[in-house]
C-alpha cells in the first residue's frame, strides 16, 4: 500500500527538472499572447480564471472528492466583488480580490464545516445542495442580487488610477498569470506539505489518518478552505474580466464543467487544470463560432472521446494509473 | 522645395484619409441571437429574417454597390463565449457594425464593450430602458422602442377599452425584464387609475415548467385582470394551464409579448385578451399589409420557415433599415463613396428609417422611436389561432420618455389627461 | 391561513409531487443498482415529452381520438428507454464500470450535452403544447377553485401505482430478485450465474424508460422546449438524495415533502418557493446523512 500512495504523488518527483522546463516555457508562451496574438487575450485570461477554479476542484480530487458545488464560491467571490464595487465605487483591483475570495474563504469555512463529514456522492451532493441554495437566493432576490440579470462589476482602479479597458485588461491578464503561478507553486508545496500528505491520505487510505490519531475532518477542511480559496480567485477575476456577474456562476452546469476540466486535463495536477481549463474554453468558443448550434454536441462528443480513450487526461495518465491500482486494491 | 510640396501634399491628403474609407469588398455586419436555449423562440425567427433580408439587400445591389455580410453569434452559448466573439469579429475586422443583442443582460454587457472598441453597435432587440438613462454613449443605438413605451401602451390601451376594472394580479418572469417591465406597469397604471388594487404578485422563476398552484391562487383571488410579460414557453405554459382550468373565462389578461405566441398558443388563447408586440409588429399590420414590400416580405418568410413573422422579425428588419438608411444618408452627406466610421456615427444622428412596420426614428439619446401596437383576441376562424381586432396604433413620440428623464419617474407623474392627449389610430381588426 | 387555502395548496402540491415522483424515480433505480447517477436522465425526460408530443399530433391529425394520447405516452416511453437507453448503456457506460466514479458521471454528462442539441436538431427551437389527453378528462371544482382532472386524479395515481408496481417486480418477481441480487453484491451475483451485464441493460433500459414517461406525462400541461431537462435533472437529483440512494419508497416520501413545501410556499411566501427542495435536501442531509431511508452502512467510496 504504501508504494501506491506514493506513486499517487506528482511525477515531478520522477522528472523534476523537464517538468519545471515544460511549465517555464508554457507559462511563458501564455506571457506573450497580448503581443503575439491579442485578439485571444481576453479569451485566455478568462481561461486562466476558470483554471484557477478548477485547481480547486483538482484540489479534491487528490482527497479522491469530487464537489458537484464548488461554482458555489465561484460565484460567492464574483459577488462579493461586485457588492464591494457597489459599495466604494473605484474601489482597488487588489481589495476587490482580496475581499472576494476572503468571502469565498468565510463560505468555504462555514460549509465545509458540515461537508467535510461525507464522502463520496454524498460530499458531492451535499456541495451541489448548497450551491443551489445560492443560486436560488441569487436568483429570487432580484431588489438586492439583481435577479437573473445579475450585476455590473464596474472596471475597478488599479493602485489608485483609472485606466481604460485596454490597459486595464493588460494588467488583469498579468495579474491572472501572476495568481496562476503563485497560487500553482502554492498548492503544489501544500500536496508535499504535512497537512497535504495527510490530506491525500483520505483518498486512499482513511482509516489509517484515524490510527495515526489525526482528524481526516480536519485534514479535508484544511484541503476544501484551499479550494474555495482557489475558485475564490478564478470568480473574482472572471467577474472583473466579464464586467457583470450573473447566478450563472453558482449554476450547477458550471460546477459540472469544473469537474469536466479537471478531467480532461488530468485529475488531480494543477498544470493540467489549467491546460484543461485553455483547451475548453478554446472548444467552446471556436466551436460555437464555426459550428453554429451543435457546439454542445462538439463538446460532449469531445468529452467523451477524452474519458473513453484517453480517461487519464491530458496530463495526468501516470496518476491515473496509480489511481486504478488503488481503487482495484481497494475492491480486493 | 520639392520636400515641401510633398509634405504639403500629404498634409492636405491626411484630413481627407481620416474622413472617407476605401470601399470594402462587403459590408461585414456580426449579428448576435439567441441560436439555443429557450430564447431561440425569437433567436431562430430573427436569423431567418436576417438572411431574409440580406439576401433582398444584395439582390438590389447592395449598400452603394457593396453587399452585406451578416455572421452570428449565438447568445445562448454564455457570456463568455459571446464577449470573446463579440471581440473576436471586431478586432480582428471580420464585422464593421455590430448587432447586440436580444437579451437585456447582453446588451448592458455588450453596450459598454462596444463604446470601448469604438465599433457601431444597433441594440437590435433588447428592451431594458435604463442603458441610455444611466449612460452616454456614441457607438450604441437603438434601432426600436424600449420597455417604458411598451408598457405605457399596454396600460393605455387597457383603460381605454376596460376602463372599470377594479383588481390586477401580475404573474412576470423572474428576471430583469419580469420585474422592470411590472415596475414600469403598475407605476403608470397607478398614475392614471389610483384605485386600482393589486392584488397578487407573483414571479415564477424563469423557465418554471407548471404555474398550477399560481393559477389555483389566481382562482382563489378572482382578479379583473391579469398581467404578465412573460415570453416564448414560459407564456405558452401559462395561458394553456390557465385557460385549462377556466381562468381564462373569468379574468382578462394583459399579455403585452404574446404576438409572439399566437401561432404557438392556437385555440388555447380565446377571444377579448389584450395582446401587445414590442412596437407596430404584427404580420397584419393594418397600416401596412397591402405594400408590396411587406407582403412580398410576409410570404417570403413563410415560405421559408413555415411560420408566421413575430416581432423579432419586425425588430431584425428595423436594424438591416437602420444600417442600409445610415450608410446611404452617410455617403450623401459626405459625398464620398464609403463613409469612415465617424460619419456613419454622425448620420444615425435623426435618422429615419422603415422596416416592416412604421417608420422608426433615432433620437438625440441614440433611442429609436417606434410606434406601438395593441389588440384583442379574436378567433376568426380564418387562421387556426387567435389574431387582433379593435388595434390601436399608438404614436411612438408620445409614449417614450423624454431625453434626460427616468423612464420610471417619467411615468409617475404622468396623470388622467395623459390618457385622452394620446395619438391613436385604430383599427377593427 | 384558513382550511379552504390549506386543502387547496395540499392539492396542487401532491399533483406537483405525483410529477417529481415519476421522474426521479428512473434516476433512483439507476442508481440504487447501478451506482451511476445519470446526468442524461433530464434529457431523457425532454425526448420523451418531444416523442409524445409528436405522436399525439401526428394520430390526432390521421382522426384518432384524443384518448389515444394515453398510450402513445407509454409508447413514447418505451421507445425512449429501448432506443436511447439501451443504446447508452451499451455503447457507453459498460465500457467505464471500473473507471473512477466521477468518469461515469462525466459520461452521462457528455451524454446530456449531445442529446440536448439532437433534440434540438430534431424538433427545433419553438416550443411545443400538446394537450389533447388531459383536456379529454376535464376538470373539477374545488371550493370554487377549477383543477384538471389529469393532474389531480391521474397523476397522482399514476405515481402510486408505478410505486406500489416497482416494489412488487423487485421484490416478488424473479427479475426483481435478480436486480436486487446484483444491487446488494454483484461480485456475488455473477459467481451464483446472474448475468450482472444483462441486470444492468435491462436497469438502464427501465430507469431510462420511467424518465421518458415522466417527460410523456408532464407533457400535456407544460411547454416542450430546448432546456427542460435541465431544471428537471436538478431537481430529481435533490429527491434521490434526500430520499437515500436506491430508495423508491424515499423518493416517494421526499417528492411529497418537496412538492408540499413547494406549493405552501408559493401560498404563503412566494420569493421562496424555488428554495424549497434544496432546504428540505440540506437539512435532511445534515440530520441524516444517508438520506431519509438510507442504510447508514453506506459503502465506502
Amino acid at each position: 500500500m504504501d508504494t501506491v500512495s506514493s506513486s499517487a504523488r506528482p511525477q515531478a518527483d520522477r522528472a523534476p527538472g523537464l517538468r519545471l522546463l515544460a511549465t517555464l516555457l508554457g507559462v511563458a508562451a501564455l506571457a506573450v499572447v497580448p503581443f503575439v496574438a491579442p485578439t485571444m487575450q481576453l479569451l485566455v485570461n478568462l481561461a486562466l480564471a476558470k483554471g484557477l477554479a478548477v485547481m480547486g476542484v483538482t484540489v479534491l480530487l487528490r482527497a479522491g472528492q469530487v464537489s458537484f458545488g464548488h461554482a458555489l464560491y465561484f460565484a460567492v467571490a464574483a459577488y462579493g466583488g461586485a457588492f464591494l464595487m457597489t459599495a466604494m465605487p473605484g474601489a482597488d483591483l487588489l481589495l476587490v480580490l482580496v475581499v472576494g475570495v476572503a468571502g469565498a474563504t468565510v463560505s468555504g469555512l462555514l460549509v465545509g464545516l458540515f461537508v467535510v463529514r461525507y464522502r463520496g456522492i454524498f460530499f458531492g451532493m451535499l456541495n451541489l445542495a448548497f450551491s443551489m441554495i445560492f443560486w436560488s437566493i441569487l436568483e429570487k432576490f432580484y431588489h438586492v442580487t439583481g435577479g437573473a440579470d445579475g450585476i455590473r462589476l464596474p472596471r475597478p482602479t488599479v493602485l489608485g488610477m483609472e485606466l481604460g479597458r485596454a490597459d486595464f485588461e493588460l494588467i488583469l491578464f498579468y495579474l491572472s498569470i501572476a495568481l496562476m503561478l503563485g497560487l500553482g507553486w502554492f498548492t503544489i508545496r501544500w500536496f508535499a506539505s504535512p497537512v497535504g500528505q495527510l490530506f491525500q491520505t483520505i483518498k486512499t487510505n482513511e482509516t489509517r489518518l484515524e490510527y495515526l490519531g489525526v482528524s481526516p475532518r480536519r485534514a479535508l477542511l484544511s484541503g476544501y478552505l484551499l479550494s474555495a480559496v482557489l475558485c475564490g480567485a478564478g470568480g473574482v477575476i472572471m467577474g472583473v474580466a466579464q464586467g457583470v456577474v450573473t447566478p450563472e456562476y453558482a449554476w450547477w452546469i458550471r460546477s459540472g464543467e469544473m469537474v469536466f476540466i479537471a478531467v480532461l486535463g488530468g485529475s488531480g495536477s494543477v498544470q493540467g487544470a489549467f491546460i484543461g481549463a485553455l483547451i475548453y474554453e478554446f472548444v467552446r468558443t471556436y466551436a460555437s463560432a464555426f459550428a453554429g448550434d451543435v457546439w454542445q454536441m462538439l463538446l460532449g462528443g469531445f468529452l467523451l472521446v477524452i474519458i473513453l480513450f484517453a480517461p487519464r487526461g491530458v496530463i495526468g495518465i501516470v496518476e491515473a494509473l496509480g489511481r486504478r491500482g488503488t481503487r482495484s486494491e481497494d475492491a480486493k | 522645395m520639392n520636400r515641401l510640396l510633398i509634405t504639403s501634399a500629404l498634409c492636405a491628403a491626411l484630413p481627407m484619409a481620416a474622413l472617407a474609407a476605401d470601399k470594402p469588398d462587403a459590408l461585414k455586419v456580426g449579428m448576435t441571437t439567441f441560436l439555443t436555449g429557450p430564447a431561440s423562440v425569437f433567436g431562430v425567427p430573427a436569423r431567418d429574417a436576417a438572411e431574409i433580408l440580406v439576401e433582398d439587400i444584395n439582390a438590389n445591389g447592395g449598400i452603394n454597390g457593396v453587399p452585406v455580410e451578416v455572421t452570428f453569434i449565438d447568445e445562448g452559448a454564455g457570456a463568455e463565449a459571446l464577449t470573446s466573439e463579440f471581440r473576436r469579429l471586431v478586432e480582428t475586422g471580420e464585422a464593421e457594425v455590430m448587432f447586440a443583442s436580444i437579451s437585456s443582460g447582453n446588451c448592458q454587457t455588450l453596450a459598454p464593450l462596444a463604446e470601448d472598441l469604438e465599433v457601431p453597435n444597433f441594440m437590435w432587440d433588447c428592451g431594458t430602458q435604463k442603458i441610455f438613462e444611466e449612460n452616454d454613449y456614441t457607438y450604441v443605438f437603438r434601432t426600436q422602442a424600449n420597455a417604458a413605451p411598451e408598457m405605457v401602451a399596454a396600460v393605455a390601451y387597457l383603460l381605454k377599452t376596460k376602463p372599470d376594472f377594479k383588481t390586477i394580479a401580475v404573474v412576470n418572469q423572474d428576471y430583469a425584464w419580469g420585474r422592470d417591465s411590472w415596475d414600469i406597469f403598475s407605476t403608470t397604471l397607478k398614475a392614471l387609475k389610483p384605485d386600482v388594487e393589486v392584488v397578487g404578485e407573483f414571479f415564477p422563476k424563469f423557465g418554471a415548467p407548471d404555474f398550477s398552484t399560481e393559477i389555483s391562487r389566481l382562482q382563489a383571488l378572482r382578479p379583473d385582470v391579469i398581467l404578465s410579460t412573460s415570453w416564448g414557453g414560459d407564456l405558452d405554459t401559462f395561458v394553456q394551464q390557465a385557460s385549462q382550468r377556466g381562468l381564462t373565462n373569468t379574468s382578462t389578461f394583459v399579455l403585452p409579448l404574446a404576438e409572439s405566441s399566437l401561432e404557438r398558443l392556437g385555440s388555447s388563447l380565446p377571444a377579448g385578451h389584450i395582446v401587445g408586440a414590442r412596437g407596430d409588429h404584427y404580420f397584419l399590420h393594418p397600416e401596412r399589409r397591402d405594400d408590396a414590400d411587406f407582403k412580398a416580405f410576409m410570404e417570403k418568410y413563410e415560405a421559408k420557415t413555415g411560420d408566421v413573422s413575430v416581432y423579432p422579425v419586425f425588430h431584425a428588419s428595423q436594424a438591416f433599415a437602420a444600417l442600409q438608411a445610415a450608410y446611404e444618408k452617410a455617403i450623401a452627406d459626405n459625398g464620398v463613396d464609403w463613409p469612415s466610421k465617424e460619419q456613419l456615427v454622425a448620420a444615425m444622428d435623426g435618422l429615419e428609417f422603415q422596416g416592416l412596420g412604421n417608420p422608426v426614428k433615432i433620437r438625440e439619446d441614440n433611442q429609436g422611436i417606434e410606434d406601438q401596437l395593441m389588440g384583442t383576441t379574436v378567433q376568426t376562424g380564418d387562421y387556426p389561432f387567435a389574431t387582433l381586432e379593435n388595434i390601436m396604433i399608438f404614436d411612438g413620440d408620445e409614449l417614450t420618455t423624454p431625453v434626460g428623464e427616468v423612464s420610471i419617474d417619467w411615468v409617475g407623474g404622468l396623470d388622467a389627461a395623459f390618457l385622452d392627449g394620446l395619438t391613436v389610430s385604430t383599427f377593427e381588426n | 391561513m384558513n382550511l379552504t387555502i390549506f386543502v387547496l395548496a395540499l392539492f396542487d402540491g401532491i399533483a406537483y409531487a405525483a410529477l417529481v415522483f415519476i421522474v426521479a424515480l428512473g434516476l433512483t433505480l439507476i442508481f440504487g443498482v447501478m451506482r451511476i447517477l445519470n446526468v442524461a436522465h433530464g434529457s431523457l425526460y425532454a425526448i420523451g415529452a418531444y416523442a409524445t408530443v409528436s405522436l399525439t399530433g401526428a394520430f390526432l391529425s390521421m382522426g384518432f381520438a384524443p384518448v389515444f394520447a394515453f398510450p402513445l405516452m407509454l409508447v413514447s416511453a418505451i421507445l425512449v428507454g429501448v432506443l436511447l437507453g439501451g443504446p447508452i448503456e451499451w455503447l457507453l457506460l459498460r465500457r467505464i464500470y471500473d473507471k473512477p466514479e466521477v468518469l461515469q458521471l462525466l459520461v452521462t454528462f457528455a451524454v446530456f450535452m449531445i442529446l440536448e442539441d439532437v433534440q434540438r436538431l430534431v424538433w427545433g427551437s419553438q416550443p411545443y403544447f400538446q394537450a389533447a389527453a388531459l383536456q379529454s378528462l376535464g376538470n373539477v371544482t374545488l371550493f370554487g377553485v377549477t383543477y384538471t382532472v389529469y393532474q389531480l386524479i391521474l397523476l397522482p395515481a399514476v405515481a402510486l401505482a408505478l410505486l406500489l408496481g416497482l416494489r412488487f417486480f423487485l421484490r416478488r418477481t424473479v427479475i426483481g430478485k435478480l436486480i436486487l441480487a446484483t444491487t446488494e453484491d454483484r461480485e456475488a451475483a455473477q459467481s451464483i450465474g446472474i448475468d450482472a451485464d444483462k441486470v444492468f441493460l435491462l436497469t438502464f433500459i427501465v430507469g431510462a424508460a420511467l424518465a421518458g414517461l415522466g417527460g410523456a406525462l408532464a407533457s400535456p400541461t407544460t411547454s416542450i422546449l430546448p432546456g427542460m431537462g435541465a431544471d428537471m435533472i436538478v431537481l430529481s437529483f435533490a429527491v434521490v438524495a434526500t430520499a437515500g440512494l436506491g430508495q423508491i419508497e424515499g423518493a416517494a416520501l421526499t417528492a411529497l415533502l418537496i412538492g408540499l413545501g413547494r406549493s405552501f410556499a408559493v401560498y404563503v411566501w412566494p420569493e421562496t418557493a424555488v428554495l424549497v427542495p434544496y432546504l428540505i435536501m440540506v437539512l435532511v442531509l445534515l440530520v441524516r446523512p444517508e438520506g431519509l431511508f438510507g442504510s447508514p452502512a453506506a459503502r465506502k467510496i
